[in-house]
């Protein structure tokens, strides 16, 4: 490869040191040699494939995930491609320019990997475990709600209303997810609950 | 609905053509190949794409290749041109058709046009950096590459960019490992509305002449499909609205032809093609007959550096 | 949608209006161009910007937004003054013949019963004549004055071609080649459809732009027939699914309403949901909201909802204003009155109006838990960017979680589209660092909270402590554990009420379907309307047979739809009185003598009569309804209101300003621009393009490089006029912030003539902020307005006033 050659480089070199070699000086063969494969090995190939849909609008495209890495075998999977699933009847395996470029979502640097908290008054996130981070925001939920928890409204009808914390649903959640979510939030009383459908 | 590019299959398989399939290799002489595949093409029908950019994601992400998030610089084109990690790109055009008084917004997918008579391939003075398969498919083989640029002289569509990271050039490939494994172009795949399909170049013309007879009946009398003679046709062809005016499609050529000058050297190169040597005296030339002898300038020794150096933003 | 993507190939004519599917929803915009490719079908675009949809049209017609009801009921005027109107459609399925209560007017914009101090109506004058049968009077002949057809028939008549294009600024010449290519679909073998999306949602009268084309729809004998309906695109993958479930402040699963402070028990809560019919032999499904909703109840709390406490009825929390949205939790907040909130994969800071306000609210909340996959703004409100942030973190006093949470590729479940299709999907990679998928989180935060309240007791602790949580690891429910649970399962044996020797349901076992829901406390659903998608059969989401016969495009193997696996709602109307279809060549169902039967699931009974039982079984008049009594807040029509903030007066009522049922809350109405103000003259738009998904993919690299960076677009006309060239930096500003941003000078937007005066349209897309891979940017929500829909509180984010000026880039 000639990888560090740039032209003027390669042509000085040529020109100076080969400038008397005759034609026949130089093989054909060892060109031949020198000429590697100009088809890359195909990427996919031992890949594991997982069915998947696409989480960006709502036409819910079939995608196949391409991971190294088996989940179902009890492996840690990588994905290395995602690419339209052409046994779906709406996509036909088509994509537009967000889920062509799917595999940055997943590999985005700025995906979340470790809970976080921000201290009243910093500038700062530090870490913190996922036991200390869902200790205390259950006490802060729970301090809340019983500080503010209406059982009766002024006429004295049963209300059983927390209106002091409220909870944004998402948009892309699956259902198995909302409907977990709807349970944990109604169950507290909850009534300032929302999602991303108005928006 | 044309049937769709099928899911590519996980298992090992042999690539369907190689280098025995060869039927043109730059600046050397290739024995004709045992067999004639039979030729592929992609149809891009400017009338069904919506400009959405799907190609060109689906591009970087199975090419892995790696553009800079740029700037916006008043155009939906971004990049603003092709590069060494973009190898196709929209192109929109806001075109006020004088007949009906209506804007019509032309976008047109570009990249390589995988010329039945590669000017690159002819233009290239290094030995085996530039391949023809018997399929159509023209390639370039960056172990070979010497990054001198002359592709881009010798393409009438102005479509290889040269890397500043290797100094070697890049283009469509046509997705040839895919092909190799009896699959589609990725951006083929991936296109939302099938503007662009992938088969035997015979079936992209015979679905090419259906949509023809679509756009006629909508009041389009001068579509069609352009596969341009100059270039002994491409195996990237389009579907025109106003075929009589592709260059209205951005700039499109209308006659594009290989420079006679190319066609020149391509002599010099059966003999030069052998050596280095012979290289070095061809490129000078080649240089000397497309830039004319009086007009070696400094802009011109500028012009050889940009194309070498590769400026990633390429000329506007 | 009332249909699905792959019908649309079935269309002869494709609208695209309030929404702008090629760039929005690509992949199922394919089915625009298929039905172009195979069918010779039309596209028509409607839109104040000439987008990549219009690109690819045969018709393109541009509107100044937020007056797609002027254009709509021109539409119909038209069609009403041309006699195209599919006739025996109207009288059968629609409800026109039905005689209208006298004391119901409309007048200089406004109809019977306005309270102008509660911007609110007594809407008791919006109903029907009911006769002493008990039944609505209706006249089959269609000559009372005071029936459906001839009030609307009046009030659609000012929308005349030429006040079209005095309100919308289109001209009459394209106006009138829209509406006869739309007429031309009265012919009971010509369907239109109507595809949509957030372009006629985000404004103050967002619901009643649906229904004027809903309308129209009805009026073309559109809905119901294979290439017909109306076609809502969704803006996210499973939005759907989060409204079926009520993930909203006033709803329960399944379409059920949460009861109100003024309903103390099952029995008033009931007594205004379980409709009679309105007409003879009508199915009016609603009669059976008792089961969905104690099956419901049973499916939170098990066997602490007995018929002894109502089913648990104390245990929902009561409303005590009409809903508790996104505009009023941000309100509320900003008065000082919430403390905690939460935010599950959803970024208000980026995705609410008047960013400025939201800063504040957020600010004075004690605690903000962020769980999502991605670096939302939201999460970092409190952080300093510069001019794109500008906050002392110092001065917020707000405690911040942020949890990391899987995405798509991490996750079991399922998603539903706007096809209505439940599909499920498989988890293919391994999470990143910690990150946690959201039923475990949730699970663990419910968990912990259950603990504190089991041991310290306090405020009502039953709902919590009593919630019915059977998974096989408490901490880690499954996907598929709550999928069945969705679907419901039989507590005890369920029989059948004609026969009750046929079994419906062992004990212990998954339902069927939602016929088989009980109001005894046997069964235990959650959401009824997607009963069947988990059931002994397994699991129907997953399923992926591609049988699609003579290619119709219903795939009815194909995943689960719900409901009852319908694949086109109101399918019944297909036919014609006597059970033929309309259009032989796009059969849906069809009567044989004894029984329905077809490509898709029919809507009744399958052994209801044609000539009997009305297709809109969900209404107890078994009709659609063109006038739709107290149903909505603003009116039984629609009818024309300028946006808050609009560039002039309103020509057919002058003294009303914007939508005079929608909300404002106090301090919101000073923060509007006047009528045609001269300090903020152009009409500014917000919107979606189709390189990038909302505030998500800037955090994507190959996104960003396709469109890096935060830009507005204006006309040739308008840049000439303030000296702003291409690509050059301008400054837009709005009477609630202020944006700096890259122009895009183009042909596509051209300034309207509206009312007789120049309007310039300033578009303004909003996929930028300060995290992720792309350029640090504005967007639009600095600037637009806080106020919704009058019925549903969608952010009026489509139509408001700016002005703008060429600039110096932002300070660093």
């Amino acid at each position: 490869m000639n990888v560090e050659l740039s032209r003027r480089a390669f042509l000085q070199t040529t020109g100076a040191g080969l400038a008397g070699t005759t034609l026949g000086a130089l093989g054909f063969a060892e060109i031949e040699a020198a000429h590697a494969a100009a088809i890359r090995s195909f990427k996919l190939a031992n890949t594991t494939e997982t069915r998947n849909t696409c989480p960006y609008c709502s036409v819910a495209c079939g995608i196949i995930l391409y991971s190294k890495g088996d989940l179902r075998k009890g492996e840690q999977a990588d994905i290395t491609h995602i690419e339209g699933d052409t046994d779906h009847p709406t996509n036909r395996g088509t994509l537009c320019p967000k889920g062509s470029a799917l595999l940055g979502f997943v590999k985005s640097p700025t995906r979340l990997q470790h809970p976080m908290v921000r201290k009243p008054g910093s500038d700062k996130f530090e870490p913190i475990s996922w036991e200390d981070a869902l200790g205390r925001i259950a006490r802060l939920m729970k301090d809340d709600r019983d500080k503010n928890f209406v059982a009766r409204n002024n006429d004295g009808a049963t209300v059983n209303r927390w209106i002091s914390t409220g909870f944004l649903a998402a948009s892309a959640s699956t259902n198995e997810t909302a409907f977990a979510t709807y349970k944990v939030v109604r169950s507290a009383g909850m009534l300032v609950f929302d999602n991303q459908a108005r928006v | 609905m044309f049937p769709p590019l099928p899911n590519p299959s996980t298992t090992e398989t042999a690539p369907r053509f190689s280098e025995k399939d060869l039927i043109r290799r730059s600046a050397s002489n290739v024995l004709a190949p045992e067999r004639q595949l039979t030729e592929v093409a992609k149809l891009i029908d400017v009338s069904k794409c919506i400009g959405c950019k799907a190609c060109q994601t689906a591009c970087i992400e199975w090419n892995d290749t790696h553009p800079p998030v740029g700037a916006f610089d008043g155009a939906f084109e971004n990049p603003p041109d092709l590069t060494p990690d973009m190898f196709t790109l929209m192109r929109y055009s806001e075109w006020d058709n004088p007949e009906t008084n209506e804007l019509e917004w032309l976008i047109r997918k570009d990249g390589c046009m995988h010329c039945a008579d590669p000017g690159c391939l002819k233009a290239c003075p290094a030995p085996g950096a530039i391949v023809q398969y018997s399929n159509g498919i023209v390639d370039f083989v960056h172990e070979n590459c010497i990054g001198c640029g002359y592709c881009i002289k010798g393409c009438p569509f102005n479509i290889p960019r040269i890397s500043k990271v290797d100094h070697t050039a890049y283009k469509c490939t046509l997705c040839s490992d895919r092909v190799a494994v009896g699959q589609g172009p990725a951006c083929a795949k991936a296109c939302p509305t099938q503007a662009i399909v992938f088969g035997t170049k015979d079936e992209m013309k015979q679905h090419a002449d259906g949509r023809i007879k679509d756009l006629k009946s909508r009041g389009y009398l001068n579509a069609g499909l352009y596969d341009p003679p100059g270039v002994g046709g491409t195996h990237v062809m389009y579907v025109l609205h106003h075929a009589d005016q592709p260059e209205i499609y951005s700039g499109l050529p209308k006659e594009p032809r290989i420079s006679p000058l190319v066609e020149a050297w391509k002599g010099v190169t059966k003999y030069a093609g052998l050596t280095v040597l012979g290289v070095a005296a061809g490129i000078g030339l080649l240089h000397h007959l497309i830039m004319g002898p009086n007009r070696v300038t400094a802009a011109d020794e500028e012009h050889a550096e940009e194309l070498t150096e590769g400026d990633s933003h390429g000329r506007r | 949608m009332t249909n699905s993507w792959t019908d649309i190939r079935n269309t002869d004519l494709v609208v695209i209006m309030g929404g702008n599917a090629a760039e929005a929803h690509p992949c199922g915009f394919k089915w625009v161009t298929e039905a172009k490719a195979n069918r010779g079908a039309k596209l028509i675009v409607i839109d104040p910007r000439f987008t990549r949809s219009a690109s690819v049209s045969d018709l393109y017609a541009p509107i100044r937004q937020g007056t797609d009801i002027a254009f709509l009921l021109g539409l119909i005027n038209y069609c009403i003054q041309h006699d195209k109107v599919q006739w025996d459609y109207v009288k059968a399925f629609t409800n026109a013949t039905y005689v209208v209560k006298e004391g119901f007017t409309y007048k200089d914009g406004l109809f019977s019963g306005y309270d102008e101090a509660k911007r609110d109506y007594d809407k008791s004058t919006w109903d029907y004549d009911i006769g002493p049968d008990g039944f609505a009077v209706v006249d089959e002949t269609l000559q009372n004055p005071r029936c459906v057809w001839n009030l609307l028939k009046n009030h659609v008549s000012v929308y005349a071609p030429e006040m079209v294009e005095r309100i919308c600024g289109t001209p009459t010449d394209k106006f009138l080649k829209v509406a006869a290519m739309v007429a031309e679909t009265s012919s009971p073998t010509k369907a239109m459809t109507s595809m949509y999306a957030l372009g006629w949602t985000q404004h103050s009268k967002g619901s009643q732009n649906i229904r004027a084309m809903a309308m129209l729809q009805l009026v073309l004998g559109n809905i119901g027939i294979r290439g017909g309906g109306m076609n809502a695109l969704r803006g996210h993958s499973n939005i759907q699914g989060l409204t079926d479930l009520g993930l909203m402040s006033n709803l329960l699963p399944g379409y059920l309403t949460l009861p109100t402070q003024k309903e103390p028990d099952l029995a008033t809560y009931m007594s205004t949901r379980g409709f009679k019919p309105l007409r003879p032999n009508q199915m009016s499904y609603w009669q059976n909201y008792k089961k969905f909703f104690v099956s419901f109840q049973k499916s939170m709390w098990g066997d602490a909802a007995t018929p002894e406490n109502d089913f648990a009825y104390d245990y929902l929390p009561k409303l005590d204003v009409p809903g508790y949205d996104l505009l009023r939790a941000f309100e509320l907040m900003h008065q000082g009155k919430m403390n905690g909130y939460f935010c599950q994969g959803f970024n208000p800071l980026q995705a609410a109006p008047n960013k400025k306000k939201v800063i504040e609210s957020l600010s004075k909340l004690k605690f903000l838990v962020i769980m999502d996959p991605l670096d939302t703004e939201t999460g970092r409100f409190w952080e300093n960017h510069g001019p794109y942030n500008d906050v002392d973190p110092s001065q917020i006093q707000t405690e911040v979680y942020q949890l990391p949470s899987t995405c798509f590729a991490e996750d079991d479940g399922s998603l539903v589209n706007s096809g209505r299709w439940l599909q499920w999907h498989w988890a293919g990679g391994t999470p990143p660092g910690e990150a946690k998928r959201d039923t475990w989180i949730m699970a663990q935060l419910y968990l912990r909270l259950k603990e504190l309240y089991t041991k310290e007791g306090g405020a009502f602790p039953d709902p919590i402590v009593k919630l019915n949580w059977p998974y096989a690891d408490p901490g880690d429910p499954k996907a598929e554990e709550l999928a069945q649970e969705i679907n419901g399962r039989a507590l005890a044996k369920v029989t059948d009420t004609a026969d009750p020797t046929k079994v419906l349901a062992e004990a212990g076992k998954l339902l069927p379907a939602f016929a088989a829901l009980r109001d005894d406390g046997s069964t235990a659903c959650g959401c009824w309307i997607y009963s069947g998608c988990f059931n002994e059969n397994g699991n129907n989401m997953a399923r992926r047979d591609t049988t699609d016969p003579d290619d119709a495009g219903f795939y009815s193997k194909w995943a689960f739809s719900w409901p009852a696996n319908r694949r086109i709602l109101y399918n019944r109307a297909s036919a014609d009185l006597t059970g033929k279809p309309w259009d032989p060549s796009r059969k849906v169902i069809e009567w044989d003598g004894a029984k329905w039967s077809g490509y898709d699931v029919p809507d009744i009974v399958p052994t209801a009569k044609p000539d009997q039982v009305g297709p809109f079984i969900m209404n107890p008049e078994g009709v659609s309804r063109l006038f739709t009594r107290g149903m909505m807040r603003d009116g039984p029509f629609p009818a024309h209101y300028e946006p808050f903030e609009s560039p002039i007066v309103n020509p057919v009522a002058p003294k009303v300003r914007g939508n005079p049922a929608a909300r404002v809350f106090k301090g919101d109405m000073a923060q509007f621009a006047e009528a045609a103000s001269k300090e903020f003259p152009y009409a500014a738009t917000s919107y979606r393009l189709t390189e990038h998904f909302h505030f998500w993919t800037k955090h994507v690299i190959v996104n960003a490089v396709i469109q890096p960076e935060f830009f507005v677009e204006i006309s040739e006309q308008l840049a000439a006029e303030k000296g702003i060239t291409k690509g050059g930096w301008v400054r837009v500003w709005s009477k609630r912030g202020s944006v700096v941003a890259k122009a895009m000078v183009t042909k596509r937007i051209k300034p309207l003539t509206c009312d007789g005066k120049i309007v310039h349209i300033v578009g303004i897309p909003l996929h930028w902020g300060f995290t992720g891979a792309a350029k640090k940017g504005f967007g639009p929500n600095m600037l637009t307005p806080f106020v919704g829909d009058a019925n549903i509180e969608t952010p009026e984010y489509k139509a408001f006033l700016v002005n703008i000026e060429p600039a110096p880039g932002p300070a660093a």
